[in-house]
């Protein structure tokens, strides 16, 4: 028998607060396609970081055998010298320069000191050919597509003679035909003997792909399946992911339909100056007071951005059609006049334009409010730290205090933080973008919750998930959105994940 | 025993508070020591307190830039442009001195605006768009004295603003050596002090925040009460407080508060922590950044008289490195260059590090060259100092 291409024994890795990996063990067979599962922020990428030197040796507890050798990468490029690529969700290409510059960077094809261009194109042309990537090498990174550009990046490690290819979401950001692609190429490349770990949270995937299956939950290790056993199955990696019944996540509430309108879209159009393409097309839909409503599709269909066009638009696109907000019709030249209206929208980017990290939870309370704590101008600290002292009880905020600074928080308390910035706003329509990307379990059912209560208390949310089980199990009503239309509307007796994955497809 | 374990663990978990504090006072406990006290004169320490005093004012608007994550190149020729304005205004076209003083000012709000337009309205980096109007102002300041050269300020009350002291009582024989009212000021100061750190601790503790252990706590009194005592009786010794100095302690204060207590210094903040997030939660980015702009030009145009005010005239080269002067106050007073952190206070502070340097290396006799290198390695070490103590503490 051919012995494992890698062994990670008993990995323990701590962030401040926080115990990220905790006694992991993980195998990979040589040959084989294994996919690591996990919800986010059950450690996945921790696991690979780990593995591939971003946390060098020494940061972490445990050790790493790969090719039959005790490994101590204390850089990636250590680990890239094994034979160890990894291709990240945030692909890492230079988008002014061209592909045959992006293959070879880091490890220049040189004749002493000086690039030997031809060399470098004849070779970045030979890789393409691998990946069956039929593009010019010389075309700008900028010119291609995400799919395009993934390859790119698969034919980059395969230029530094890879032996292990790790990727972490890869197919998080493709449209279907890109997805045939990618994954018929893995079957090549596992052929030519390329050992490959994916990390995915897409389930068909993994029993599509998969030889094996190892499924982290909260930085442990759960289990490894076999699928040559006939161990993955659908029903056995959502048992071991979420490690309860499903039902249980989606507290039940009371579903009272209203009649009366929050907000209406109609004929809503979008066009980006900046990417130079319309970006919203004929976008109709309501809200009522007291419902949520599910904003499903997938990643980069347009959902973000028709929260932000609503929101005030921040990044100046040219919009065309009509707002309506409690009947009445608007204009917002800034998000300020939107939050005047009562519109409050909740980011799915919170580290990157939510909070402001270095600042405590009382000024982030406060942050889009802060008319509500001052008099004249002047902030008035003691109502300040009444209004943050009372969020931080009423949505169970863990802090030691609020004046800790909220980099320090964890994950799903920073989201709750943010969401009580919002709250403070006193909207009447909340837009939760993403609203339990990267928070655990638990803290995802005391966010449901709290939507439940607001819901109950007349606030309509719009709720933009990616996540189809939980547009399930929160929505009143579903609207999917495809390549910057809405595809369709779906009664959420009416609606399954087939339903929305075939809407979200369309195109 | 634990007292100096308490005394250790505050100093640790605010180092990057206290850190510019402890490095002035053993700056100025060398100079003292190498200059057999000449340093700590009350001649010398006033000297140094009104040379200070056009660095701190460009330092406290350059802090509030570098929070927002720009820079202003432009400050240092703008402020000499505008003592030039100044010195026209009252010389040739003979307007009074309490009209040229906010006339000068409106200039440098609207030379703000200007920098603000290319910066928040076109994108136009900072850096770029100031090094400009760096040019472009030398070239004013140049052109506004180029028939006249050096032009010599004659009236006595603008040249007061840099030379002039607060008036005292009528003598009473009571401390005949002394300024009885910059004493009485002192002793006022010193009182307010200890009644507002009296208040805001009671507050915290109605909170039940941490607040400092009691022991420490009347060590930090004594000791900030102990320094602005020092300093009232320092310069109660030679001619009290001087207008430069009172301006100075106006603008610090005057921000301080905008900074610490005020909606619009908590939006300034809140961009330079995070602009994106700013912007979503309902704040225009660009009306602040006009603003900080606006509110730099307006300190410049302050700076530059000050300056003027200090020499009698207006000179060709007035102005010169002031920039560089307040940017290095700024970063030595603990503003940080990622944005978002830094106060106003530091910059004082910054300012009067960077200028005890000078004064003490002149008392010593070390050459410019030296001194150079020397400011120089302040610089490197405060900014070190600020990275490596960045994520310490809370």
């Amino acid at each position: 028998m051919i012995p494992p291409i890698l062994e990670m024994k008993h990995i323990t890795k701590e962030f401040p607060g926080v115990k990220a990996l905790d006694d992991v063990s993980f195998q990979v067979k040589t040959g084989e396609i294994h996919c690591l599962v996990g919800e986010n922020g059950a450690g996945k990428s921790t696991l690979m970081k780990v593995l591939s030197g971003v946390y060098p040796h020494g940061d972490y507890v445990g050790e790493i055998i790969y090719e039959g050798q005790a490994q101590k990468f204390r850089h990636i490029a250590d680990s890239e010298k094994a034979g160890i690529a990894i291709i990240y969700q945030e692909l890492a290409l230079v988008p002014e320069l061209t592909v045959y510059e992006n293959i070879f960077l880091g490890h220049e094809i040189a004749n002493g000191f000086t690039i030997d261009w031809n060399e470098t194109i004849k070779q970045a042309d030979e890789m393409l050919q691998k990946v069956k990537l039929n593009v010019n090498p010389e075309a700008k990174i900028k010119e291609l597509g995400v799919g395009q550009q993934q390859l790119v990046e698969i034919a980059k490690a395969l230029s530094q003679d890879v032996k292990l290819l790790i990727l972490d979401e890869p197919t998080s950001a493709l449209n279907e035909d890109d997805v045939e692609n990618l994954f018929s190429l893995l079957r090549d490349l596992k052929k030519q003997g390329v050992t490959c770990v994916m990390i995915t949270h897409k389930l068909k995937e993994v029993i599509e792909m998969s030889d094996s299956v190892t499924i982290l939950r909260d930085g442990q290790a759960v289990i490894t399946l076999d699928a040559h056993n006939g161990e993955v199955n659908e029903n056995a990696l959502i048992k071991h992911m979420v490690g309860r019944e499903i039902e249980n996540i989606y507290p039940k509430r009371d579903k009272k339909a209203s009649t009366e309108t929050l907000l209406e879209v109609k004929n809503w159009n979008a066009y980006d100056p900046k990417l130079g393409r319309k970006i919203l097309r004929d976008i109709n839909f309501r809200l009522a007071k007291g419902e949520i409503i599910g904003l499903s599709g997938l990643m980069g269909s347009g959902r973000t951005e028709l929260a932000l066009s609503l929101f005030g638009n921040p990044d100046g696109y040219e919009i065309e059609g009509e707002l309506l907000v409690n009947n009445e019709t608007v204009e917002f030249g800034h998000p300020e006049g939107a939050i005047a209206s009562g519109i409050a929208y909740v980011t799915e980017d919170r580290k990157r334009n939510g909070l402001i990290l270095i600042q405590d939870v009382k000024q982030n309370n406060t942050l889009a409010n802060l008319k509500g704590i001052s008099n004249r101008g002047v902030v008035d600290e003691n109502a300040e730290i009444k209004v943050a002292s009372e969020y931080v009880v009423s949505l169970n905020i863990k802090t030691p205090s609020i004046e800790q600074t909220v980099v320090n928080l964890s994950g799903g308390n920073q989201q709750k933080v943010s969401l009580a910035k919002w709250l403070f706003v006193k909207p009447d329509i909340l837009i939760l973008d993403e609203p339990t990307r990267g928070i655990d379990v638990g803290a995802k059912f005391e966010i449901y919750t709290i939507m439940n209560r607001l819901v109950e208390q007349g606030m309509g949310i719009i709720m933009i998930s990616s996540e189809l089980p939980e547009v399930l199990g929160m929505s009143d009503r579903v609207y999917v959105v495809s390549e910057g239309e809405i595809t369709g509307e779906l009664a959420i007796e009416d609606a399954t994940q087939e339903s929305i994955m075939k809407l979200a497809t369309v195109s | 025993m634990s007292f100096f374990k308490d005394v250790q663990k505050v100093l640790k978990q605010n180092i990057r508070e206290y850190g510019m504090f402890i490095a002035l006072f053993v700056i100025m406990a060398i100079f003292t020591i190498t200059t057999k006290g000449i340093f700590i004169s009350s001649r010398n320490i006033s000297n140094l307190l009104n040379q200070t005093g056009y660095i701190a004012v460009l330092g406290v608007g350059m802090t509030l830039v570098i929070v927002i994550r720009h820079i202003d190149l432009s400050v240092g020729f703008l402020a000499g442009f505008l003592g030039a304005v100044a010195a026209i205004a009252m010389e040739f076209w003979g307007l009074p001195v309490y009209m040229v003083i906010p006339l000068a000012m409106a200039f440098g709000v609207l030379a703000g605006a200007i920098t603000g337009f290319l910066v928040a309205q076109l994108g136009i980096p900072a850096f770029v768009a100031t090094l400009a109007g760096w040019l472009i102002y030398r070239g004013a300041l140049l052109v506004v004295t180029e028939g006249t050269g050096t032009i010599i300020i004659s009236s006595d009350a603008f040249n007061a603003l840099g030379n002039g002291y607060i008036p005292d009582f009528p003598a009473m024989g009571f401390l005949p050596e002394m300024h009885k009212l910059t004493l009485l000021l002192g002793i006022i100061a010193i009182v307010f002090f200890v009644m507002s750190e009296l208040n805001s601790r009671r507050r915290k503790q109605a909170y039940n925040f941490e607040v400092l252990p009691m022991n420490i706590f009347v060590l930090k009194l004594v000791l900030t009460s102990l320094l602005i005592g020092g300093i009232a009786w320092t310069l109660a010794g030679y001619n009290g407080l001087s207008w430069t100095v009172v301006i100075v302690l106006l603008v610090v204060g005057i921000y301080h508060f905008i900074t610490t207590q005020t909606v619009l210094g908590r939006h300034i903040y809140a961009i330079g922590g995070n602009p994106e997030a700013a912007e979503l939660s309902g704040i225009s980015v660009k009306k602040i950044t006009y603003t900080v702009f606006c509110s730099m030009g307006m300190l410049s145009g302050l700076s530059g008289m000050l300056f003027a005010s200090r020499l009698q005239s207006a000179t060709t080269t007035a102005g010169t490195l002031f920039e560089l002067d307040a940017i290095a106050a700024a970063f030595v007073g603990g503003v940080s260059a990622a944005g978002g952190v830094g106060k106003v206070t530091g910059a004082l502070i910054g300012a009067l590090v960077m200028m005890s340097l000078t004064s003490g290396m002149n008392l010593m006799g070390i050459g410019i060259a030296y001194q150079y290198m020397v400011r120089g390695a302040v610089l490197a070490a405060a900014v070190i100092f600020d990275v490596a103590t960045r994520n310490q503490g809370k």
